[in-house]
C-alpha cells in the first residue's frame, strides 16, 4: 500500500511541505485571529484570498506591476474588504444564532465567488512574466524560487502578525477585546473598533498571502474553496483563537499534504490531511493549541 | 394579519386545512392541467431539492446540529441503489430500500464522533468528511470512479423504476416522497422529539441537565434526515439515470440544501418548500436570461439573498409572514 520514496525525493517533499504550510499558516492566522476576537469563522476567507489573487493579477495585467511590488495594494484592498465586512455585515450578526453566523460569511463567499465569475469569467488566468521564476537550490534539493519567496515572506509577515499583537499597545487591545469585552470596555477600549480591524488585519493576511500566491498559482473564481477548506482545518487542528497555533497547524499540514502524495498516491493527499485533522480534533476538540 | 388576530383557533385551523387541501389538489392535478414537459421536470426538482432541504432542516432547524456535508446522505442513496442494480442486477426500488439503512449507518458513523463537536467545528467537520467521501468515490473504481455510473435503459414499469414515455410516475412519486417527508417533520414538530430537539438546539446543557440523553437525540435527528436525503438519492439516480461524484456528492449540493431551508425559514414546516419552491425556478429564469454559460447570476443572487436572510430575517422568507414562526 504504501509506497517508499527515495531518500532526496523525500526530503524534497518534506521541504516543500514545510514551504507551502508557511503560506498556509498566514492564511489560517487571519481566520483565527477574527474567530479568536468574536467566535465567528470567516466562511468567505477563501473567497478573500480568491480578491486578492485577483487584485494581484489586475494589478500585473493592467498596469504591469509585479505581484512583488502590489503585495501592500493587495494587503490595503483586503484591509478594506474586511473592515467592510464588518461594519456592513458581521456587526448585526454577533449576537445572532450559530445559523445566522454560519450562513451570513457562507453567503458572502457564494455571492464573492459568483460575481468574480460573471465580471471576470471562469477562466483560468496566469501571471506569466514574474520577476522571480524558476527553481533555487536550497539544502541540496531545488525548489520553486515563487514557492520559497512566498513561504519566506509568508513567515515574515506572520511574525509581524505576532510581533503586532503580542508588542503594540493595539495588539495588547486586541488580544484585550479577545479576551473579555466588557472589561476591554470598561479599559476604554473601542471594542467595535478593535473588532473592524481585526477583520482588516485578518483580511489583510489572505492579502499578502495571495499576492503571493499569485506568482506561482493560477487565478480563477474557485481558487479559494480549496485553500480556504485547508484553512478550517489548519485552524481547526492549531486551535481556534490561537495564532502560534495557526504556524504550527500550518507546517504539519503542509509535510502531510507531501506525504499523503508521496506515499499512498497523489489524489489522496487532501484525503490524508482531513483524515489527520478530524482524529485531532475528534480527541482534542479545542485542537492542539486551543485555550477551551 | 388583522383577520388571523381576531379569528378563533377553531376557524383558523379550519382555514388551514381547507388551503392545505387545494394545496394537495394543485399538486395532484398539476401534471395533468400543464402538460409541458419543461415545467414538469422544473417541478419535479422543486420537489426533490425540497425534501432534502427539509430533511436537512430536520437536523440543523429543529436539532441545531448544522450540517455542510449532506451530499453524503445523498450520494449513499444514490450510489446504493445504482451500485446494487448495475453488479448485482437488484431492483432499484430494493436499492433505495438497502440505500437507507447504509445512509444511516453512515450518518451514525459521523454523528457519534462529531457530536461531541459543537457549533463551527460540527460544521467543519462535516465538509471535511464530505471532502473525503467524494475523493474516496472519485478514486473507487467499483462504483465508476470519475467517470461515473450510466444506469442501463429499461422498459417502461413501476417495478423498474423508469419511466420514459410518461414521465408522471417520477412526479408522483416525488411528491409522495415529499409528503412523506413534510408528514414525518409535522409528526416530529408536535411530539416529545421535536420538543426534545428544540432544547438542544436552544441550550444543549440545560437539555442535559434536565434528563435529556442529547448525543442519542441528536442521532436520532440525523438518522431520520439522512434516511430521507438518501431516498432522494435513489430517486434522482433513476430519474437522471446517470451518477457521477461531481453531481450527487459536491459541496455545493451540500450548501445547496442548506441554502433553501436557511432562506425559506429554518425550524419551519414549509420554509424549506418555499425556499426550493422560489429559489429552483429562479435559477432556471436566470439561465434562460443570461445564458448557462458561467455567469453564475443564479449563484450570486442565492449569495446575496442567504446572507441577507441571515442579517436581517433569521427565520427566513416564511417568517416574513410573522404568524407562523417558531412555536
Amino acid at each position: 500500500m504504501l509506497i517508499i520514496p527515495p531518500p532526496d525525493v523525500l526530503v524534497q517533499g518534506i521541504l516543500s511541505g514545510i514551504l507551502m504550510g508557511f503560506v498556509y499558516a498566514l492564511i489560517a492566522a487571519g481566520l483565527s485571529l477574527i474567530f479568536g476576537l468574536m467566535e465567528i469563522v470567516n466562511f468567505a476567507h477563501g473567497e478573500f484570498l480568491m480578491l486578492a489573487m485577483y487584485t494581484t493579477f489586475w494589478a500585473y495585467a493592467l498596469f504591469a506591476l509585479d505581484p512583488l511590488v502590489s503585495v501592500p495594494l493587495s494587503a490595503g484592498v483586503l484591509f478594506l474588504v474586511g473592515w467592510l465586512t464588518y461594519r456592513g455585515i458581521i456587526r448585526r450578526i454577533l449576537g445572532g444564532p450559530m445559523l445566522a453566523q454560519i450562513f451570513a460569511t457562507f453567503g458572502l463567499a457564494i455571492f464573492l465567488r459568483a460575481g468574480a465569475q460573471f465580471l471576470w469569467t471562469p477562466d483560468f488566468r496566469q501571471v506569466s512574466r514574474a520577476w522571480v521564476q524558476g527553481p533555487v537550490r536550497m539544502l541540496g534539493v531545488s525548489v520553486g524560487l515563487p514557492q520559497a519567496v512566498a513561504s519566506v515572506a509568508c513567515l515574515v509577515a506572520f511574525g509581524a502578525l505576532y510581533w503586532f499583537i503580542t508588542r503594540t499597545e493595539t495588539g495588547v487591545a486586541l488580544e484585550a477585546t479577545a479576551q473579555d469585552r466588557q472589561a476591554a470596555e470598561l479599559m476604554g477600549i473601542n471594542t467595535e473598533r478593535m473588532f473592524a480591524l481585526g477583520w482588516g488585519i485578518g483580511a489583510a493576511c489572505v492579502g499578502i498571502a495571495g499576492a503571493f500566491l499569485a506568482n506561482f498559482f493560477y487565478v480563477f473564481p474557485h481558487v479559494g474553496s480549496l485553500f480556504a477548506l485547508i484553512a478550517y482545518v489548519t485552524v481547526a487542528l492549531g486551535g481556534f483563537g490561537s495564532i502560534p497555533g495557526s504556524l504550527v497547524a500550518g507546517v504539519i499540514i503542509g509535510v502531510i499534504e507531501v506525504l499523503g502524495g508521496l506515499l499512498i498516491a497523489p489524489a489522496f493527499k487532501y484525503v490524508a490531511v482531513f483524515v489527520l485533522s478530524l482524529v485531532v480534533v475528534l480527541l482534542r476538540p479545542q485542537g492542539l493549541f486551543g485555550k477551551f | 394579519m388583522a383577520t388571523g388576530g381576531v379569528a378563533a383557533p377553531a376557524a383558523r385551523r379550519r382555514l388551514a386545512g381547507v388551503l392545505l387541501l387545494l394545496l394537495c389538489l394543485a399538486a395532484l392535478a398539476f401534471p395533468w392541467v400543464d402538460r409541458l414537459p419543461y415545467h414538469r421536470d422544473l417541478v419535479i426538482r422543486v420537489f426533490l431539492y425540497a425534501m432534502l432541504a427539509q430533511a436537512w432542516n430536520i437536523l440543523a432547524g429543529y436539532c441545531g446540529q448544522i450540517s455542510l456535508g449532506h451530499a453524503v446522505f445523498f450520494g449513499t442513496g444514490a450510489y446504493a441503489s445504482s451500485v446494487l442494480q448495475m453488479r448485482w442486477g437488484w431492483n432499484p426500488w430494493v436499492g433505495l430500500g438497502a440505500g437507507i439503512p447504509v445512509a444511516v449507518a453512515l450518518s451514525m458513523a459521523i454523528g457519534y464522533p462529531c457530536f461531541r463537536l459543537r457549533g463551527h467545528y460540527f460544521a467543519i467537520a462535516t465538509i471535511a468528511i464530505g471532502e473525503i467521501i467524494q475523493t474516496l468515490a472519485i478514486n473507487w473504481d467499483f462504483i465508476g470512479g470519475a467517470r461515473g455510473l450510466t444506469l442501463p435503459f429499461q422498459k417502461d414499469s413501476l417495478l423498474a423504476f423508469q419511466f420514459h414515455t410518461s414521465k408522471y410516475p417520477y412526479y408522483y412519486i416525488v411528491l409522495a416522497l415529499l409528503i412523506l417527508c413534510l408528514l414525518v417533520s409535522w409528526r416530529i414538530e408536535r411530539t416529545r422529539l421535536g420538543y426534545y430537539f428544540r432544547a438542544i438546539r436552544e441550550d444543549p446543557e440545560a437539555a442535559q441537565s434536565v434528563g435529556i440523553p442529547i448525543t442519542r437525540y441528536k442521532l436520532i435527528a440525523m438518522a431520520v434526515s439522512a434516511a430521507f436525503v438518501s431516498a432522494g438519492g435513489s430517486f434522482y439516480a433513476q430519474y437522471v439515470l446517470y451518477l457521477d461524484p461531481d453531481s450527487v456528492l459536491p459541496l455545493s449540493l451540500s450548501i445547496l440544501i442548506c441554502l433553501l431551508a436557511v432562506v425559506g425559514g429554518v425550524g419551519t414546516l414549509w420554509g424549506p418548500l418555499v425556499g426550493a419552491a422560489l429559489l429552483i425556478p429562479l435559477s432556471e429564469f436566470t439561465r434562460i436570461q443570461f445564458g448557462g454559460t458561467g455567469r453564475a447570476v443564479d449563484l450570486l443572487i442565492y449569495g446575496a439573498l442567504l446572507t441577507l436572510v441571515a442579517v436581517f430575517q433569521p427565520a427566513g422568507l416564511v417568517g416574513l409572514l410573522g404568524r407562523r414562526g417558531r412555536p
